[in-house]
């Protein structure tokens, strides 16, 4: 019963830390592997709010800290995938490196150690099924499961949305219906930055704010979104609830170490049986030569 | 209002030297051959030059490191249109190999190199080939989990000395010997793989960058042709970690440290992506920099970032490229 509550969690919450990646590459396809990168940077930005601003409430902290996440894509993209939007080697080196200049400038900035924490947002726990969950991880799946819902209305029923999903689809197409292409990927990397901020903002309170967990989530949103099919959000839910049982199963019965070993076997396993993961929109032919 | 514009002429003595006219005077001869001896000379006369400040001197074996990385990554990238994001799998698996050859098994450091460089090429290989008949973005996802995914597997099952690496292997005779491996490797490969990419298994492979599906059509089996090139450049990186097992007489984890990825890939953006001289250079600029600021501490990587983006975006074709054009050519305005 544990597993499976525990299950449940564990892969809302690796669906959370990827959905914003499978956003980007979905629309924009840019693989951002900055993506880890901005997650750290809004825990940091919440726990500076908080902590060298006295008396700033949390709700406040948090709107502003995914805020600024949203604007550093976007100016990402603004100011530098934009000239190189196309070259695919220097697309993937560019977000690699500004990823890790975040990642070790917050490092040398002073992230080090197990200083760094965010409150929860509810103390406490309670029984569910027998199992004692905390108020915190009932919240993320709570949270988690509405961000869902509301990303499909978004997409399906806005302008924005739509204009995001016509370029995902056929860039041509839509460029001849008025959509602009780089007005839609910088929306796009404002909301998969978002999205990073908003992950970190609900599952960083369980733990410290270290600069290795960025390492970690962009690796995990990566195998999640492979595994699912680069590009299709139905296959990042299922993926990551694969991948979240396949984990804790291991973590249960093996050990913690191997977190990141079933990660890669399932993402090599994806790569020889079926190149275009579980839902890969994209036709087979193009991605395998 | 009168418009100019900038126009480039190539030299004539470019022109001559190109065919037949090439060995008709001393003045064509040195133009050819100037550049690459000064490169030649200049590299095998390093170690003399720093002869009084040993600690720079050990920095030079370093640079020659990560001018292999360096060069490992160029030929992937830009002559097979893989992006490697982990040279540091390359010197991790090299650097143990080397490591287990000597220490467990009683090679002497001439037999391990060679032994651990194309043992570690053959895992190196083995480990990419599932994402190597796919395109896109999944050969630089899987490149960038594996030094990762390799640090936790030796950390977890504790093999391998564990966190403390394998200690205790054997060092080199003397200086010398230290110095000169790793410089004629570095010379050895910067000029076979420039002849290795001119000739038709090179343009095959720039064919598979370019439009894979034309490859196809000719009847070449792509995936045969990236597992060549994987091979070639795995070869490269291991020899690198091989060397530095050697050099620290340590084979650990820190093998893996990201220093490995990253730096090579400045370096070639730097550089000049696809000249293969432009990684060597570009590593011979950024490893004494990044010397000069190990006070700053990771501070370094993200310096190496900004100088990487800035490239990308506003260089991108990088110092080799830039200098090739001012040797070959030279420019002028003229009226529109």
């Amino acid at each position: 019963m544990q597993l499976l509550v525990y299950g449940i969690i564990n892969s809302i919450t690796l669906s959370l830390i990827s959905l914003g990646f499978a956003l980007v590459y979905s629309i924009s396809r840019v693989p951002n592997f900055a993506h880890g990168a901005l997650y750290i940077l809004s825990g940091y930005l919440v726990w500076i709010f908080l902590n060298k601003f006295a008396g700033f409430p949390y709700p406040l902290a948090i709107i502003a800290a995914i805020g600024l996440t949203a604007v550093v894509g976007a100016l990402i993209y603004r100011f530098i995938l934009i000239r190189i939007r196309g070259m695919e080697i220097s697309e993937i080196i560019a977000t690699y490196a500004i990823g890790l200049a975040i990642l070790e400038g917050l490092r040398w900035g002073g992230l080090r150690g197990g200083t760094f924490t965010l409150p929860t947002f509810v103390g406490g726990s309670i029984n569910f099924l027998d199992v004692s969950v905390d108020y915190q991880r009932l919240i993320i799946v709570g949270v988690g499961i509405l961000t869902f819902i509301l990303l499909y209305i978004f997409t399906r029923f806005t302008k924005i949305g739509l204009a995001l999903r016509g370029i995902a689809q056929d860039e041509r197409a839509a460029m001849m219906l008025g959509i602009n292409s780089d007005m839609t990927a910088i929306v796009s990397l404002a909301i998969g930055s978002a999205l990073a901020g908003f992950a970190a903002v609900l599952l960083l309170p369980l733990g410290n704010i270290v600069v290795e967990a960025g390492y970690n989530v962009l690796i995990f949103a990566i195998a999640v979104c492979v595994i699912g099919g680069l590009g299709s959000w139905g296959g990042t839910i299922i993926a990551s609830f694969i991948i979240g049982f396949a984990q804790l199963l291991t973590e249960a019965f093996i050990s913690t170490h191997y977190q990141m070993v079933v990660a890669l076997l399932a993402i090599i396993i994806t790569l020889l049986v079926k190149p275009s993961g579980i839902f890969g929109k994209q036709k087979e032919l193009e991605e395998r030569v | 209002m009168e418009q100019m514009r900038k126009e480039r002429i190539d030299r004539g003595l470019k022109v001559r030297t190109e065919g037949l006219y090439a060995i008709s005077s001393y003045r064509e001869i040195l133009y050819l051959m100037g550049p690459r001896l000064l490169l030649i000379v200049g590299v095998l006369a390093l170690p003399f030059i720093f002869e009084l400040a040993p600690y720079w001197k050990r920095v030079i074996n370093i640079m020659f490191v990560y001018a292999l990385l360096a060069l490992s990554f160029d030929f992937l990238a830009n002559y097979v249109g893989l992006v490697c994001l982990g040279g540091a799998f390359l010197t991790g698996v090299g650097g143990y190999f080397s490591a287990i050859y000597n220490v467990y098994l009683g090679f002497p450091f001439y037999l391990a190199i060679p032994c651990a460089t194309i043992s570690g090429a053959v895992l190196c290989t083995l480990c990419l080939l599932p994402c190597l008949p796919l395109r896109g973005v999944y050969f630089a996802i899987v490149t960038l989990m594996y030094p990762l995914l390799f640090t936790r597997i030796i950390e977890a099952l504790d093999i391998f000395g564990g966190t403390n690496g394998i200690t205790g292997v054997d060092g080199f005779p003397n200086q010398y010997v230290e110095h000169y491996i790793i410089i004629l490797v570095v010379i050895g490969f910067l000029f076979g793989m420039r002849r290795f990419v001119n000739q038709d298994i090179g343009l095959v492979l720039r064919g598979v960058k370019d439009n894979d599906q034309s490859v196809k059509a000719s009847g070449i089996d792509i995936t045969r042709m990236k597992v060549l090139a994987v091979f070639v450049a795995s070869l490269i990186g291991c020899f690198g970690g091989a060397y530095m097992a050697h050099l620290y007489m340590w084979a650990g984890i820190s093998l893996f440290a990201l220093d490995f990825s990253i730096i090579p890939i400045a370096s070639v953006v730097i550089g000049g992506g696809g000249t293969l001289v432009g990684a060597v250079i570009g590593s011979f600029i950024l490893v004494p920099l990044s010397e000069i600021l190990r006070a700053f501490g990771t501070f370094r990587i993200v310096i190496y970032c900004v100088i990487l983006t800035g490239f990308i975006v506003f260089k991108s074709e990088g110092l080799m490229i830039y200098m090739q054009r001012k040797y070959h050519q030279f420019e002028r305005w003229v009226k529109v």
